[in-house]
């Protein structure tokens, strides 16, 4: 601080806690929201302090959703998302340290093809291919599977560069060394390379697994089977499903259901969650 | 491109190493582009029975087309709302938590998380927000006598999913001005202070320029967000209307091809897209190339 200014600190408060407010407001409203009853939400502005259903209304949404318009109880959503999370990242993470660790150590021809090949994948999200991506997972079987729900999302380019710029600051001796003691490529990656690398694939498990969790188009297409569901891709399902008003109560409570898990992972692992953002973006 | 100066000698492990990866891209990404670029040339009757080459044919029509170019037109303007809105206000939140000492850590954690926030779910927030019958904040616009209606009015749907979007970027753009302020030299700030310069004039004159490389980065990355990373706030709210008036280009793609069924129209309008992402995707890494070299 190079000056004391008093009142301009406490304006500085002001704005910050007007900051917070805006970007707290939307999920409180939510919480507050999924305590009520249904008949609240028939008339008047809706509430901004808690109602009285807050277990009635998370046990109807975790055991029935709203089964009567197609949709599956919220906690087998839940459940799907977490495997198709979980598959995406452990998936992403595997393959691309593993091909990293390939561009790095082993000098072998078409190298460089095979590092542009993996490049493109940045440049064609799903959202620009939708059509004929769905059709090659129909062609191979794969609508309404976990497979089909993980695998076309795992190939990932960032993930590759981030270990390969990793992998180039780990000290030439390491690898000597290794060898001079006779271990073989696979001995050096597992007992020397991987050790090393433990931060930086915490770092990005925390944001893929907030990627994957948050999939929407993708789940959406594929699966037409309720059994697939996603939860982030369910909520639509829940707002559009019928004529009426939606049951914004159960609408809610599994809003709230749905951004819980990912953002318990950012608040206990914000510095890993900060490390992986700004270098994997780099 | 590099490798280290020693490397293992072997002639098929590297690529076993490569292969999972390849193969994927090769399957789910490389395949499925080009079968886009080859159905762009293409058209299908309306049976899909028959397919005739039709050249740029698709292109031309996509271009003469006032429904396209009105999305192109919807896109833009939704793109720069965000990308305004949101970087504004992470960059006066970040400034000012910069200014912190004690406080720092529990305004970025309360400023971080809507990060993790689907933008589906952040869409379903704001439209229950905006709610024209049970919302809060039309019940505040009434009383200022403003008649807020998304459903029908253009402006009002096109407001409410920019404020969605760019809600739930905030905090990405939060993160990456308070790490640049905080490798601003302090040494700099000091020497203007005592030369007397006022807060406001050191921030525009010695703090803003340093966090140009970082502003021109996130201006493309939070293009691209919203060009691209928005179909499910679009999807699970306005779906595209009311009146085309907030159907961008990705779910347009999305309702051509998956509702319309018309595959020509869809692919021409994927490659269009593809060819965005890609310039995008080179200023992008040209600036990061620039940024490593000084």
């Amino acid at each position: 601080m190079v000056e004391s200014r008093r009142w301009g600190s406490l304006f500085s408060h002001l704005i910050l806690i007007l900051g917070v407010a805006i970007v707290v407001f939307p999920i409180y409203v939510a919480i507050i929201a999924s305590t009520h009853p249904p008949g609240t939400f028939l008339r008047g502005v809706m509430p901004l302090l808690p109602g009285p259903n807050a277990i009635e209304n998370y046990r109807t949404a975790l055991t029935e959703g709203r089964s009567q318009a197609g949709a599956p109880p919220i906690s087998l959503m839940l459940t799907n998302s977490l495997i198709m999370a979980l598959a995406i990242t452990i998936g992403k993470l595997s393959i691309s340290i593993l091909s990293a660790f390939a561009i790095v150590y082993f000098r072998f021809p078409f190298r460089i093809f095979f590092f542009w090949i993996i490049f493109l994948t940045l440049m064609l999200p799903v959202e620009v291919r939708i059509v004929p991506t769905f059709q090659v997972v129909a062609d191979l079987g794969m609508l309404n599977s976990f497979a089909g729900l993980s695998i076309p999302l795992i190939a990932s380019a960032t993930a590759t560069f981030l270990f390969r710029q990793f992998f180039m600051t780990i000290p030439e001796e390491m690898m000597e060394a290794a060898r001079v003691d006779g271990a073989g490529p696979m001995k050096f990656f597992k007992d020397i390379l991987l050790p090393l690398s433990v931060t930086n694939i915490a770092a990005l498990f925390v944001i893929m697994f907030i990627y994957g969790w948050n999939q929407y188009l993708w789940p959406l297409l594929i699966t037409t089977d309720p059994d697939y569901y996603t939860i982030v891709m369910g909520i639509q399902r829940m707002v559009t499903g019928g004529d009426s008003e939606p049951l914004w109560h159960l609408v809610m409570a599994t809003v709230v259901l749905a951004a819980l898990p990912p953002v318990l992972v950012i608040l206990f692992m914000q510095r890993l969650f900060v490390k992986g953002l700004t270098e994997t973006e780099k | 491109m590099q490798t280290k100066r020693s490397t293992f000698q072997n002639s098929w492990l590297p690529y076993a190493l490569l292969a999972p990866q390849v193969i994927i891209t090769l399957i789910f990404f490389i395949w499925p582009a080009s079968q886009a670029l080859y159905q762009s040339v293409l058209r299908q009757d309306a049976f899909g029975l028959r397919t005739t080459f039709v050249g740029f044919e698709n292109f031309k029509r996509l271009f003469a087309d006032p429904l396209y170019l009105s999305s192109m037109q919807v896109t833009l303007v939704f793109a720069v709302g965000t990308t305004l809105l949101s970087m504004g206000l992470a960059l006066l939140f970040a400034v000012k938590v910069n200014d912190m000492l004690r406080s720092r850590n529990a305004y970025s954690t309360m400023l971080v998380w809507p990060y993790a926030v689907a933008p589906a779910i952040a869409g379903v927030l704001w439209w229950f927000i905006f709610n024209p019958s049970i919302g809060i904040l039309p019940y505040i616009l009434d009383m200022v006598g403003y008649d807020w209606n998304h459903r029908s009015s253009s402006t009002d749907a096109m407001i409410l999913v920019i404020v969605a979007a760019a809600w739930k970027q905030i905090s990405y753009n939060f993160i990456f001005f308070l790490a640049g302020l905080q490798s601003v030299p302090h040494s700099l700030i000091e020497a203007a202070a005592i030369d007397g310069a006022s807060r406001t004039k050191r921030f525009w004159t010695i703090v803003f320029p340093l966090l140009s490389p970082i502003t021109f980065f996130l201006m493309v990355v939070n293009i691209v967000y919203a060009m691209f990373d928005t179909f499910g706030i679009i999807h699970a709210t306005t779906e595209g209307g009311p009146a085309q008036a907030t159907n961008i280009l990705v779910y347009k793609v999305y309702r051509d091809g998956f509702v319309g069924l018309n595959l020509g129209s869809s692919a021409a309008q994927s490659v269009i897209l593809m060819g965005i992402v890609i310039v995008l995707t080179v200023i992008q890494f040209r600036y990061i190339e620039r940024r490593v070299n000084y």
